[in-house]
């Protein structure tokens, strides 16, 4: 008997270690992030202090800060609502159509999801300043499309898939059209799949570097991460700001991703694992 | 699906060009987003091409045939970034496998149900922390002077080191993060395989031996292998895309110590701004990445391919 719980406390004492790794950076952020500059600059470092919310009131009250934050939201919010807007009368078709080359074509949104921004970074520099595009929201919320549409069309074909037909037979019979069934029957239907789908590309988006980074130069447009990275120019790195910068940037997709944490491993292998 | 065949298209209540329409708005889409910046680099990339060169401009940027693969091809760099890439892949991926098996077996047994549930759900938080900001909690907990990390070592007997400023330290550091990040990925594959594992199978096998290592390797293991192919490709395709972390722990240095392929790609094109050399470099990724893909679908999606 005390060998079963030698072997059981091994067990709990795993899990305690494995949540501890787990959560032990985004710990040190949110602590780092409540300490005065004294206690963050000690050496070694402290991890009983007295907590303070200056570094918050001091990025609160930085325009560069709320306004990065701000632009991060429409950015993220706009390209989720475009990429579920055609994104699911995509999905429907290649849920309940039947057509030529429909493997291929939805091989192709899936496969959309593996190309690195930086193939795409630098052609859609030099053609988004062409067409006047450049430091605009609309070009991250369009080149946000790249990756948000793949996951969107991959989890939406499959919950539109798991929707009975006998429901849209019945529609068609009192004269429905194929939009009407779209709109009507699928979508309020497989809100489920659609608020997943929404809510990945909303986390992907909102966590974008790279084209972030090179597509917007104006100082007033620039998304949260961007600014949170550009803290760290100069001698004197502000580590409080940083922190508290970082910590509003993680805390609402954590949140999120925890309410999808059940579809995670799905929506990031696209399905490959059930 | 089966009986959708063409001929008995009428009975469904669809006309020929109906997916048309339904379809059109996101191929469209990723037609202008997607496909036609790429096939611009692919143009570019056989052009001389540098947007601070006046000469280039005046010229018209010359079309130079393979001159910038030929280039891309003959250049160190180039080559290093792509071979630490391959270096770093290496490193990582073997340590996220086994400690995403170790993880995944332990949340697996049964036993602590509610630490259980606890520690699972702790797993989504590196996942959806911003890469951004995983490179910035990294630069504070390997910072040289008050960085946590050399707080640790310290407990442990080990002399403090300035992480950043040197290359094995640097990789190291990025490899720690990138661990952090990535193993509960694996973590939650491998419990999903572990999960699919008929229970009544597992009883019986569990009545049968005593040992989890038979276990694994001959009631397990076989549901965990599509997991693992999985792991395999989605994480090189990954290792090739890393980027954000990156660049904000180290922005590749020092010196090239962690100039990953894509952070050098990256420099020159927005550095450099050689376009026609940056697009060669990219149109090589890009089919490398499609190769990566085409195995991941053909493995994955055969069924549905057939």
């Amino acid at each position: 008997m005390s060998r079963v719980n030698a072997r059981s406390l091994l067990h709990a004492f795993g899990l305690l270690v494995v949540l501890a790794f787990a959560l032990f950076p985004f710990y040190w952020m949110v602590s780092s992030s409540l300490k005065d500059q004294t206690d963050l600059l000690a050496s070694p470092p402290v991890w009983f202090f007295r907590p303070t919310l200056s570094n918050y009131q001091a990025i609160f009250a930085d325009q560069a800060v709320t306004g990065a934050v701000l632009n991060s939201l429409i950015v993220a919010s706009a390209t989720t609502f475009l990429s579920v807007l055609l994104g699911t009368p995509a999905a429907y078709a290649l849920a309940r159509f039947e057509f030529r080359g429909k493997a291929d074509l939805w091989f192709w949104f899936i496969s959309n999801r593996m190309v690195s921004p930086i193939v795409l970074a630098l052609p859609v520099y030099v053609l988004s300043r062409q067409v006047g595009l450049l430091n605009t929201y609309w070009v991250l919320i369009l080149v946000y499309l790249t990756f948000n549409l793949p996951i969107v069309v991959w989890i939406c074909t499959d919950q539109f898939r798991s929707i009975p037909r006998d429901l849209e037979q019945s529609a068609r019979l009192e004269g429905a059209t194929q939009f009407d069934i779209f709109w009507r029957i699928y979508l309020p239907l497989g809100i489920p799949g659609v608020a997943v789908s929404a809510i990945f590309a909303f986390i992907f988006s909102w966590n974008e570097l790279l084209y972030a980074l090179v597509l917007i130069t104006s100082q007033s447009l620039k998304t949260a991460p961007v600014v949170a990275t550009n803290f760290m120019s100069g001698y004197e790195l502000p580590w409080g700001k940083i922190m508290a910068t970082g910590t509003v940037i993680v805390l609402p997709v954590t949140l999120f991703a925890l309410v999808v944490s059940r579809h995670m491993v799905r929506g990031l292998t696209m399905g490959a694992t059930k | 699906m089966s009986e959708a065949k063409p001929t008995r298209r009428h009975h469904l209540g669809y006309g020929r060009w109906t997916p048309f329409w339904f379809l059109a708005p996101a191929v469209f889409a990723l037609l202008v987003v997607g496909i036609y910046p790429t096939l611009f680099a692919l143009a570019t990339s056989f052009r001389r091409y540098n947007i601070t060169r006046r000469s280039d401009m005046l010229d018209g940027f010359p079309f130079i045939g393979f001159d910038n693969y030929l280039t891309v091809l003959s250049d160190r760099t180039f080559w290093d970034s792509l071979l630490l890439t391959g270096q770093f892949y290496l490193t990582v991926v073997p340590i996220q496998i086994v400690l995403g098996m170790a993880i995944a077996l332990m949340l697996h047994r049964p036993g602590w149900g509610f630490l259980r549930t606890l520690t699972r759900v702790s797993l989504v938080v590196p996942l959806a922390t911003t890469y951004a900001v995983v490179g910035l909690i990294g630069r504070l907990i390997f910072n040289r002077d008050f960085g946590v990390a050399n707080q640790f070592m310290g407990w442990v007997g080990i002399s403090s080191s300035d992480w950043l400023g040197n290359p094995t330290g640097a990789f190291i550091a990025i490899v720690v993060m990138d661990i952090w990040q990535w193993t509960p990925f694996v973590a939650l594959i491998f419990l999903a395989g572990l999960s699919m594992v008929p229970v009544d199978i597992e009883e019986a096998a569990r009545l049968e031996t005593k040992s989890h290592w038979a276990l694994l390797r001959y009631v397990q293991l076989p549901y965990l292998l599509p997991g693992l192919t999985a792991v395999l490709i989605l994480r090189s395709a990954d290792v090739l895309k890393l980027f954000d972390m990156v660049f904000v722990m180290t922005r590749g240095g020092p010196g090239a110590a962690t100039d990953l392929v894509s952070i050098y790609v990256q420099r020159v094109g927005f550095k450099v701004f050689d376009l026609g050399l940056a697009s060669a470099q990219a149109v090589m990724l890009l089919v490398l990445t499609i190769v990566l893909s085409r195995i991941y679908i053909r493995i994955f999606y055969r069924e549905i391919e057939a």
